[in-house]
């Protein structure tokens, strides 16, 4: 009788992906865009990505010791919140500025919350925009083969000519991560091949913001155009790689649907009625805030339930 | 040809070749046998004999205690040693008729239906009734009452429950293979009762041999129908199953009656075939010992009441330390503490596994991935089912549906976190149908 066996619920079996892997398929979806980066702007873009990437684990790593908690770094997510945030700067960043971006990011946006799962705003975004307000100029000075210059969607705004070529291969100016979008387009495909993502959330924001340019882009049916505004930017990157973030979108597959819409719309307005050409992050950080109004509004029939207004009215 | 199936599902690792292909053979009990007087859902049964009573094999020794209740029978011939609580495989502790075996296997005397076409209705379910059939496929519930619904011209299906979903068990597969026959005659019993209705047998395309031989069996039958289905877990499931047959959908508050369905597993209508035609009552039943911890996975045919240790013994024993035994397949079955249980009605299998990836695991934060939700069947949110059940928030848990779960665990075998979901949805459901039933 000594040797009774564990006794628990079923079911007593387990599928094999983890958390810690799905980070990893994160990852390895980043990579190319991350290797077109280094190769795009140069090795100081690759040191900002080790730092800013070192800074975010090591900022999960100190806080839970602080505070006498168990190590989650091994998970990986800090390892992915550092390589998208570091994919969001332009690689002149000051290195410290990149540091503040890591500790922000993980510190405030995300442990301060409750650590990975608890935050309502994706971490990186939320530095992102943290950094873009307090460091407006180094944040948005662009050096493209040694000259300062505006990025596509700028020059798009201001209504010059844009190649979409090389903004489909990425040999243009902008952020490190942001520029090439057939390299963002593969790890996309990668993630959706792994089963990370599927295509509710980045296929309706894609949609919905290119239907919106059509309306409100000021340029009719201009497919040039619309090709620019779709690769010019974040949206890509953002698209399939921090608006598909588990954690701050909407775990109901029709909310997803709605959370893809409201992103299109916002990241429209932000881009052609704003100030500024670029409008992903402050279009996904906003639509972060929404996503428990959302899964409320749309927390799926179950199985077999029929819809109860017909019960209702028989009786009484 | 597009499979039918239903949304959502998992699919596990199916273990079904460690005993798939092994003929089953007879067991013949050398211990004592137990019988729990609760084996079945509703009332439990009421004991007939005394201790120190001799009974025969296919004697009843308890009475069915009310309509909802079945009748338990003797599977061996021998004495009543004991009655007394003992544990089943559920792990429930379970007052029990104890019987020890003679070896003689005398038997009461079965007598045959010359011609079932012959019977009435009544006379079907009272043979099905005395012969203590219920639900084998684990549920249990008594057979007699589903046959029974209030208006039998509106049943159109008869569903064979052929699908065997849950992964490592090969009982019914065996019984598909070995005895075909039996499954459409029982299943012709039950359509002679039902004017209006066809009878589907739904099996999962990774039995491509039984689908083969019941349209074989069935080509020149016009109300027989041979459905073949997706393999993927809980395609076995009730509802599931319903679903994919017939394209109705049910939820918890309706009955498959309701949806013109009668859904009977296959070691059920076998039952059916042996109480009605045979005139036998229930008594023995196909019998898995698999896992990978199992020296000679096979199957065996038992007597009902048949302890576990001996029939892991049949099987050869251990080849390496189980660190998990399970009555049951490994999605829903019933952990056990060691095999000192007995076999019961509803007892399919004993899996013996090298690993208990239930407990290997250490539960890491929800990071609302969605995998549940894309996994679960009933088209519910198990992450956050499981919170509510965490806060007690039984209000917002019954919002979300959450008494729709049919606990067959697709969300925390799928889940990367490592949550106990479907543990923790049961615990709350369980909680809430206690309250409803004290008000």
């Amino acid at each position: 009788m000594s040797n009774l066996l564990n006794v628990t619920s079923a079911p007593h079996v387990r599928e094999k992906t983890d958390t810690q892997r799905i980070m990893l398929y994160v990852i390895i979806a980043l990579l190319p865009t991350t290797a077109f980066g280094v190769y795009n702007f140069g090795l100081r873009a690759l040191a900002l990505i080790l730092i800013t990437v070192a800074t975010c684990v090591a900022s999960e790593w100190c806080y839970e010791k602080l505070l006498h908690k168990k190590s989650t770094i091994k998970d990986l997510s800090a390892v992915v919140t550092g390589l998208l945030l570091a994919l969001n700067f332009p690689h002149t960043l000051p290195f410290w500025q990149a540091v503040l971006g890591g500790v922000f990011a993980i510190i405030v946006v995300k442990m301060l919350f409750g650590g990975l799962g608890q935050n309502f705003m994706n971490p990186a975004l939320g530095a992102r925009c943290f950094l873009l307000i307090s460091f407006a100029s180094t944040m948005n000075s662009f050096t493209y083969d040694g000259v300062t210059g505006a990025t596509p969607l700028t020059l798009l705004k201001q209504g010059e000519p844009v190649n979409t070529l090389s903004m489909l291969i990425g040999r243009t100016g902008g952020t490190i991560g942001e520029t090439s979008t057939i390299c963002i387009l593969i790890g996309a495909v990668i993630l959706i091949m792994l089963n990370v993502i599927d295509l509710r959330i980045p296929g309706t924001y894609i949609l919905t913001f290119a239907v919106f340019t059509l309306l409100f882009g000021g340029h009719g049916l201009d497919l040039n155009y619309l090709t620019a505004e779709l690769c010019g930017g974040g949206l890509m990157l953002g698209a399939f790689f921090m608006a598909t973030d588990y954690v701050t979108s909407p775990i109901t597959p029709n909310g997803k649907i709605i959370y893809g819409i409201i992103l299109g719309v916002l990241t429209g307005i932000f881009r052609f009625f704003g100030p500024a050409a670029e409008g992903v992050s402050y279009a996904i950080i906003f639509s972060n805030i929404l996503v428990p109004l959302i899964e409320k509004w749309t927390v799926p029939r179950a199985f077999g339930v029929v819809k109860q207004k017909k019960e209702k009215k028989e009786g009484k | 040809m597009s499979l039918k199936t239903f949304k959502g599902g998992v699919h596990p690792y199916d273990g079904k070749d460690l005993s798939k292909d092994k003929p089953s053979t007879e067991y013949k009990p050398k211990g004592d046998l137990v019988f729990p007087l609760s084996q079945h859902i509703g009332a439990p049964a009421k004991a007939i004999v005394a201790v120190g009573d001799n009974v025969l094999l296919g004697q009843k020794i308890a009475e069915a205690n009310g309509f909802v209740s079945s009748p338990i029978f003797a599977s061996v011939s021998g004495t009543v040693k004991a009655i007394e609580p003992h544990r089943t495989p559920t792990g429930d502790m379970v007052e029990s008729i104890v019987i020890e075996n003679d070896g003689k296997y005398l038997d009461v005397g079965f007598h045959e239906t010359e011609d079932v076409t012959k019977l009435s209705n009544e006379e079907i379910i009272e043979k099905i009734k005395e012969s203590g059939v219920v639900g084998l496929g684990g549920a249990g519930f008594p057979t007699h009452v589903k046959l029974s619904p209030k208006d039998p011209a509106q049943i159109e299906y008869i569903i064979a429950n052929c699908a065997e979903c849950e992964p490592y068990l090969t009982s019914d597969y065996r019984r598909m293979v070995e005895n075909p026959e039996m499954l459409v005659e029982g299943m012709k019993i039950i359509l002679q009762m039902f004017p209006n209705a066809k009878g589907y047998f739904g099996i999962e395309d990774n039995k491509p041999d039984c689908i083969e031989k019941l349209s074989e069996l069935t080509k020149d039958e016009d109300r027989l129908i041979v459905v073949p289905l997706m393999t993927k877990y809980p395609q076995g499931g009730e509802r599931q199953l319903i679903k994919a047959v017939t394209g109705r959908e049910i939820n918890s508050k309706m009955l498959p009656a309701d949806a013109g369905c009668i859904v009977d597993n296959v070691e059920t209508i076998i039952a059916i075939y042996n109480a009605v035609k045979l005139g036998r009552p229930l008594t023995t039943g196909m019998f898995t010992v698999t896992g990978d911890a199992v020296k000679e996975p096979q199957n065996f045919r038992i007597c009902i009441g048949t302890s576990y240790e001996e029939l892991l013994e049949a099987a050869g024993g251990l080849k390496s330390p189980a660190k998990k035994m399970i009555s049951g397949g490994p999605m829903m079955g019933f952990a056990l503490m060691d095999t000192n249980v007995n076999s019961t009605k509803t007892s399919s299998s004993l899996l013996c596994l090298t690993e208990d990836e239930a407990s290997k695991y250490e539960e890491t934060a929800c990071i609302n991935c969605g995998r549940c939700v894309e996994a679960c069947p009933e088209n519910l949110i198990p992450s956050r089912l499981a919170d509510y059940s965490a806060h007690g928030q039984t209000e917002v848990f019954e919002e979300w549906y959450g008494m729709e779960c049919i606990e067959c665990g697709s969300c925390s075998y799928g889940c990367p976190a490592r949550r106990p979901l479907a543990q923790a949805i049961k615990t709350m459901k369980k909680d809430i149908l206690a309250a409803r039933r004290k008000k």
